[in-house]
Parts: C-alpha cells; structure tokens; sequence
C-alpha cells in the first residue's frame, strides 16, 4: 500500500483529541471556543494536507507514513481512499464552520471540546475500513448528542432507542458476517441486521422520527453536526456494499426512493424550522442511499457528487438558520417573518445554499443530481421519476419556507439582526464553495466517478462496473460525433445536444 | 485572418457572456453590500443589451449572407467522464436567432423604461439583479444546442420571475403569488425532466438529437415511434403548460402582475410566456409523427384561448385584462403550432411580443389619459353591449361572468384536486408521526417546541 508523505490521518484524529482535553480545561466558554478553533482549524489544515497528499500519490489507497496509533495497536486502523479523500476536509469543514459561527450568546449552550471529541471520531469513522473498527467508531458517535440530550433535560428515549438499535444490529450483523468470512454470498442472518441498522441510521421511514427528535430537542449545531456528515451512507458504503447481493440494495433504494420523496412532502407542512430542516435533511441523505444502491458507476457518482453537496449546500443552509434562531429563537413557518430588510446578506445565503441542496443550475448539487437521475433511469426508471419529483418537492418547500422566512411583512427591531463577521465569513465561505463547485464541477466529478469504479470493482461480485470498465478501457468515443454513437452503448449517455452532428453545416 | 467559425464564436460569446457578465456584476456587487448607483446600473444595462443585440443580428446577417441554416458552437465540456459529458454548446438558427433578438431588444426597451420607472424604489438593485438573470435565462434557452443548457435557462428563467412577482416583498399578496407561480414552475420543470426521463427509458438514452433528427429547424424527422413521441411530447406539452399558462395552468399570469410594471410588461407579458410556445416549436418533429399529439396541442391552445378571451372581458384591472389577452394569443399560436405550421406561429409570437410589451409600458398612462378624457367630455365613455349581454338570458350571463371572472375555475380545481389532497395527507401523516414519537417516549417529559403558533402554517397554495 502507498504512503503519504507525512502521518495526517493520525493527526488530524489526536489534534481534535488533544484540543478537547485543552478546551475541556477553561472555565470560560469563550476561551474554549478560541481553542477549540485553533485545534479545529489545524485539523482541517490537516485534513487538506492528507488530500492534497493522496493526490500526488495517483493511487486508489493509502496510510500514514509513521502510524503511531497503528503501531500502539499492532494493527493497521486508518488509511485514505478516493471515497475517503474529500470526505475528510469536507467534514473538519462543517466543524470547524460550526464552531466560528457560534454566536456569544450561544457559547455557553454549545459544549467545544464535545465538538471537538466529536469531530475527531468522525475522522476517525471516514480514516477506517476495519468493520469492527467502524462500528466502535460509529458506537461512541452515537454517544455526545445523547449526553447532550440528557445534560440539558430533554426527552432522549427515541435517540436512544433508535440508536441503541443501530448499534446493536451492527454488531448482531457483523458477527455473523465475520462468521461467514469466505464464503462467497452471506445469509440473510447477516446481511439484514447490517441493512436495518443503516435504515436507521440514514433515517430511512419508517426509521426516520429520531431524527426529527434530534433536531427538536438538542442544540442545532449538535444535531447539524451529527447529521450532515453523512456517516449512515458511508457505513453503508463499507459495511453493506462490499457484501450485499443486489436484491438487498434494490430494497435499500426502494425504501430511500419513498423517503426521498416522502420527506419532501412532508417538508411542504412543517411549522416549525427546525423540523422543517430535519425533513429537508432527510429527503436528500435518502436520494444519497438512493444512488448508492443503483450499482451503476454514473449513478454511484450521483451520489459521491450529491453527498458532498448536501454536506456544503444542507450545511451552509443550516447555519443560516441557526443564525436566524439565535436571532429571534425557534423559527416559526406559520406567519410571514419578513427578516429581509434586516438581514439581506443571509437572505441571499439562506437562498443559494437552498437552491444548492435543490441541485439548480450552477450550484454544486446540479450536476450530482443530473448524474443520479440518469444513473437512476438506467437502473430503474420509475427511481429516476421519483428522484425528480423529490427535488421539485423539495425546491417548492424551500422556497415556500424562504418566503415564510425573508418576505410577506416588514419586522420592526430597535437592534440590528445583521450578522456578524464570524457568521458571514461561514456562511460566505460555504456558499462560494456551492458556487464553485457548480460552476467548475469537472475535479471533483472526474475524482468521483474513478472512485466509484473502484468500488464497485470492489464487490466481490461481476457487476456492471466490470462491464462498464471494459468498455471504458476502449478508445473513447465522442458521443456527439454520429458515427462514433452507433451502435448505442447501452448506459451512453445522452450528449443533449439537439441535433447531430458538429462544426458548421451549409444552407440549403 | 481570423476564420468564420472564429468569428461566429466570439460573437456567440458575446451573446451569452454579456448576460452573464451583467448578472455577476449586479449581483457581486449587491451581495458585498457595494450596490452600483442607479446610472451605472442603467449604463451597463443598455450596454449589454446593445452588445447582445449587434452580436445577435451581426450572426443573422452572416447566416443569410452566406446561406448558413444553422451555426452550432462549442464551448468544451462542463463535465466529462466516460460516458457522461455536459456540452456546453449554443446553436444558432432560424428559430433561436429571431428569439435571441427579441429577448434582447425587449430586455433593453424594459431596462430603458425601468430606468426610470424604478428611480428611487428601495429595490432597485434587487430588480436589476433579478432582471439580468432573467435576460441570462432567456439567451441560454434561446440559444440552447443542449438539452442541459435548455434546462438552465428554463430554471434561471423560472426562479427569476418567482422572485420579481413577490418583488413588493412586504405584503403577503404578491409573495403568495410569487409561490404560486414558483409551484407551477417547478411542476413544468419536473415534467421536462421527466420528458429526458422517459426518453431513457423508451430508447435507453436521452439524446434530444438522436429524436429531433440533425436537419436544422423545423425539418428533422424524430426515430420516435408516433406511440413514443405521443408520450414524451406529452411531458413536454405539460412543461410548455407551466410555463405559458397554458390550460390548466392559467391561473398564474394574472397572479404575476402583483410584480413592478416593467417586469409583468418584458416578462409574462411578452418573453416568458412565449417559452412554452418556443419549446413547442424546438420539439415540434415530435408533433409531425403523432397526429394526437399535434391535436391535444391544439386542444390546449384552443381552450385556452377561448377561456383567456372571456376572462378578459370582465377583467377590472389592466393589467390583468391585458395578461389574459397575451394568453389568449399565447393559446392561438400554440394551436397553430398544433396544426402544423412553423414559420407563422414563429412571426406571431415576435408580433405580438412587441405589440403586448407596448401596450404593458403604457398601460400606467392610459389609465390617466382615460381620466382626463372622461373629465374633458363630462362623463363616463360609454362601453357598447357585447354579444353575450345582447343573446344571452340574464342568469346565463351571470354563470359566464362568474366563470370567466373565476378564470374557469381552475385554480380551485387544482387546489382541491391537488394541493389540499396533498397537504391533508402529509398533515395527517405529521400527526401519525407525532403520536408514534409520543408512544416511543412515554413516561418522559416531552416539552413542547413551542414557536407560539399552534395553528396550521400559511396556505398559500390552497
């Protein structure tokens, strides 16, 4: 296996560890926060770095250099793939933008060096491919929204229910798997308690009310935090995919399909921003599941694509409105707000992070949400319907909401709702990054698509990701040329120009 | 020297680039809170639409000095993977050349009218900002050569004029509309979507060209089966519905004129509601090899003439009258598309495109020229008695008022048949939901995420 150049993995796991230790030590949350942003800055410093690093390399997988950890452990725990690569500075990110953006008035509700514990298991859980690893890592994730619950008085039985399920099956399947090791198809034994544990924890119906729960009842960047990584999709991506026969995916991404939809639905009646957030959540994590059961490589990269754009797009969506809440406290969808005179800024933010959720043109979450359809109609046509009219459920809702929000009235405040440099910054930064990677979208596709390839060589089983690579391996053909389309292949995809043929034709 | 192709190229540049420019300009320098000052705005505005229309009619000129049909330009890809590539590709021709233009010079005349129109209003910047993503989206639809590029347009086009109808931001009225007509767009958007959908599905790719043929337009025969083209050109119909108001979803023209006077003039009144006929025209190979196809275009487009036509009769607001009049026109030319015709439905839309946009601009000041009519002459001028109100029986006439006031009812249909059926359903599920959390968590106490509203949220859809 290749090796960075230097060990970021590791640190960028013990610096998140270190600065919960040093931010734990201060008695006022300010001086906390400023640590804890100075450990998660360099964690994200890291995490680039690894990047950056595995770039160079032109390799599907790598780990550190000197492995401290490993070492201690006698065995190897934390390496970096194409999958991985991008996941982990997108997450410091999310972090480490949580954390600027805390309001003063909310430092003392936000526990940093829980951030920070937190933040590190994340890496971790995306650094790993052990399974048992993974479902240690996953287990203690579980655990800091739970304490927060409990610290703050508030209902934590259907987290904990939910979640104890989620681990439980994890450990009931992989015990089973781990059984079975060598043989060529798992029993249902196995393969069912790792699918139900990843319906829960992806808030999958009829899975789904903890998390509704979650954002109800913990403090918003808790639950954004818990949440927008994504890491149900890429337990699934590890635990069940390497293994599953493609009836169990079939399953998983009918049952994504109808919360993908569903969730979408029920976003257009919520009264409350909070839930309204949660069921927005909820429909786009699903259409994440929804690709990665298509098996196709252009459905699989739908899917990378879209992961990373609702952790950019649902992220920066939701620091707007955790803004607008530290402002005028839980956000009301029944009556017309009429914020925008006073907050501008945000409503343009609150705006473009949303139409980038929605994958609209020239934001991130366009071209991951073309690739899905299309990788969904070559799978299943009926799952690409509902994929399009999830996102219009889904565009319709936000906006409804973002009218609700900005407009219909004129808010009268003897003090300024303007937001601060902090929370500009963050909210800024997400959305040029929105912006950016819809506008200029090939690096980030290309490294995609090759990583879906490479897992889905990686089944184990003969699927179409074989057959697509070896036509792959031939000469490529331009599909916009006539003759290089004939005949069709049969996943071609459609070149949407609206007739044939290039370069200059005469007149008649 | 520089080739001919070059030269296509930079002007097809300019064409869409300008837009773009201006929409970046506008809307970086109001998002860092560095607003341009009203006579810039102005100045750039005139100045792309200018840019735009030389380039446009610079290109026309070419092509019919050299015989060209058809001029399609390559901008490299958005996205290339195996397999997969998003083109960026613009194509300009005997359809797309005359709507470019048009878009440009409306544009520019509402952007000169607007000038001063707008001068001092709080929003001004909002509305130049939202101006140029109009104009962005109406040159990318015009001149798409990709069905990707129709696509961004068609949104840019949808989300601009959402937003300039709620433009009076303060009162709830034009907001709800701007909703409603956000709905009936991204419902149109769905339906154009599904269109390449099912085109996947019936031929296993998605091609527009491998179905509209190579030919430039309007020649091209599609390799459709007249059963295929029936069902994707149904999808396509209902998109092109959404977008012009078309039968059932008339309800929203009338409901955009809540926004400034510029934008109901340039944008429902003339540019956007002519999209739907537009596509209809893109896609009309599909109408040539199904006869039902062609005849529920033409259906749509009569009904929704004749109802536009008796609703605009007892209109009491100009605006209004005069939305439901361009509809009523929007529903003849989408009927003659239905029949057959290419060239006559093209010259009508550019006809009446101008003809409407004229009327709009005016419409503030023949209120006032009426006014002063009326005081001159010492009374009301007298309206003649059409021939309902001389043939029919007065109940008769009653029910028809109450109907064409009522726009066909229509919008009450679908929001019985549609909205509320929905909204009770989800409703009913958030409360199925709740009393689930409730059974998971008995024994604790569950406090209320109260946000002091206990009653049901806005209904502005139904």
């Amino acid at each position: 296996m290749s090796h960075l150049h230097w060990p970021w993995l590791e640190l960028g796991i013990l610096i998140p560890l270190l600065g919960a230790a040093v931010a734990a030590r201060f008695r006022d949350p300010r001086d906390s926060r400023r640590w804890s942003l100075v450990f998660s800055g360099a964690t994200l410093a890291c995490t680039l770095c690894a990047w950056q690093d595995f770039t160079t390399l032109h390799t599907f997988e790598a780990d550190d250099r000197w492995r401290f950890l490993s070492d201690l452990c006698g065995r190897e725990l934390f390496v970096i793939d194409e999958l991985s690569a991008p996941l982990l500075p997108h997450v410091a990110l999310l972090y480490f933008l949580t954390g600027f953006a805390t309001l003063r008035t909310k430092v003392r509700r936000f526990s940093f060096p829980g951030m920070l514990v937190s933040l590190a298991f994340t890496l971790a859980t995306f650094s790993s491919k052990q399974p048992w690893l993974i479902i240690l890592l996953l287990a203690l994730g579980t655990v800091r929204p739970y304490l927060e619950l409990r610290a703050r008085g508030q209902p934590a039985r259907v987290y904990a229910v939910h979640m104890a399920a989620y681990v439980a099956l994890l450990v009931l399947g992989q015990t089973f798997v781990s059984r079975e090791e060598g043989e060529q198809v798992h029993s249902l034994w196995a393969i069912l308690p790792l699918l139900v544990a990843i319906l829960i924890r992806g808030g999958i119906v009829p899975f789904h009310c903890w998390l509704t729960e979650l954002f109800d009842h913990a403090t918003f960047g808790t639950a954004l935090l818990f949440v927008t990584p994504l890491t149900g999709a890429y337990a699934a991506m590890r635990l069940v995919l390497p293994i599953a026969p493609d009836w169990v995916l079939r399953s998983l991404g009918l049952l994504s399909m109808f919360t993908a939809v569903y969730a979408a639905a029920m976003a257009l009646v919520q009264t409350e921003g909070r839930r309204f957030f949660a069921r927005l959540f909820l429909s786009h994590s699903a259409l994440v599941l929804v690709g990665l059961d298509i098996v196709t490589p252009i459905g699989l990269t739908g899917a990378l694509c879209i992961w990373l754009s609702v952790g950019l797009s649902l992220g920066g969506f939701g620091l707007t409105l955790r803004a607008l809440e530290s402002r005028r406290g839980r956000l009301s969808l029944v009556d017309f707000q009429g914020l925008y005179d006073h907050m501008p800024a945000l409503a343009i933010c609150f705006l473009i992070t949303g139409l980038g959720c929605t994958g609209f043109p020239g934001t991130v979450g366009f071209v991951g949400t073309e690739l899905l359809v299309d990788g969904a109609v070559e799978a299943y046509p009926y799952m690409g319907a509902a994929v399009v009219i999830a996102t219009a459920l889904n565009s319709i809702a936000f906006v409804q909401t973002y009218f609700r929000v900005f407009t219909g009235t004129r808010y009268a405040s003897s003090v300024s709702l303007a937001l601060d440099r902090r929370e500009q910054a963050a909210v800024l930064t997400l959305m040029a990054l929105i912006l950016a990677g819809g506008l200029v979208p090939q690096f980030a596709v290309s490294k995609r698509h090759h990583a879906a390839v490479m897992l889905l060589q990686q089944r184990g089983v003969r699927s179409s990701a074989q057959r697509w690579e070896d036509h792959s391996s031939r000469p490529a053909r331009d599909v916009t040329d006539p003759a290089a389309t004939s005949p069709p292949h049969p996943q071609a995809r459609r070149s949407g120009t609206f007739a044939g043929g290039d370069g200059l034709r005469g007149g008649t | 020297m520089i080739d001919l192709h070059t030269v296509y190229w930079i002007l097809g540049l300019v064409v869409v680039g300008g837009p773009l420019w201006l929409f970046v300009l506008l809307g970086l320098s109001s998002l860092i809170g560095r607003p341009l000052g009203e006579a810039a705005v102005s100045r750039w505005v005139q100045a792309i639409s200018w840019t735009g229309l030389l380039s446009t009619l610079a290109i026309l000129v070419l092509m019919l000095a050299l015989g060209t049909r058809r001029v399609p330009l390559e901008f490299g890809n958005w996205v290339r993977i195996p397999h997969y590539h998003l083109a960026l590709k613009i194509e300009f021709d005997r359809l797309s050349v005359p709507f470019a233009i048009l878009s440009f010079l409306l544009c520019g005349t509402i952007g000169a009218f607007a000038a001063k129109y707008m001068h001092r209003e709080p929003g001004f910047n909002r509305f130049h900002v939202l101006y140029a993503l109009f104009l962005l989206g109406m040159i990318l639809t015009s001149v798409a050569g990709t069905i990707e590029t129709l696509f961004t347009g068609w949104e840019l086009v949808g989300l601009s004029s959402a937003l300039l109808v709620a433009f009076f931001q303060d009162r709830p009225a034009p907001v709800r509309n701007g909703l409603r007509v956000w709905t009936v767009y991204r419902v149109s958007d769905a339906a154009l979507l599904l269109a390449a959908v099912a085109l996947h599905h019936l031929r296993g790719e998605g091609d527009f060209d491998l179905f509209l043929g190579s030919a430039p337009w309007p020649a091209g025969p599609t390799v459709l089966s007249s059963q295929q083209a029936f069902l994707v050109g149904l999808l396509i119909v209902a998109a092109a519905a959404g977008k012009s108001a078309l039968i059932p979803f008339c309800g929203w023209l009338p409901r955009a004129m809540e926004g400034p006077t510029p934008s109901s003039a340039v944008f429902y009144g003339a540019l956007s509601v002519h999209l739907g006929a537009f596509l209809l025209l893109r896609v009309s190979p599909l109408l040539d090899r199904s006869p039902v196809l062609s005849a529920v275009v033409v259906a749509a487009g009569l009904a929704t003439a004749l109802l536009s036509a008796a609703s605009a009769r007892v209109q009491t607001d100009i605006k209004s009258a005069l939305s439901l009049a361009s509809l009523t026109q929007v529903g003849i030319i989408v009927a003659e598309i239905g029949l057959g015709l290419r060239y006559v439905p093209l010259i009508h839309i550019l006809g009446h495109a101008c003809l409407r946009t004229l009327q709009f601009v005016r419409a503030p000041s023949v209120l006032l020229d009426y006014g002063e009519l009326e005081n001159a002459i010492g009374g009301r001028l007298n309206a003649e008695a059409n021939l309902a109100s001389r043939r029919l029986s007065h109940p008769w006439r009653r029910r028809l008022y109450r109907f064409a006031f009522d726009r066909g009812h229509l919008d009450a249909l679908l929001d019985d048949w549609c909205v509320r059926p929905l909204r009770a359903a989800m409703r009913w599920c958030d409360a199925l939901e709740r009393r689930w959390v409730a059974f998971l968590s008995r024994g604790e106490a569950h406090t209320a995420t109260a946000t002091g509203h206990p009653t049901p949220p806005l209904e502005e859809l139904a």
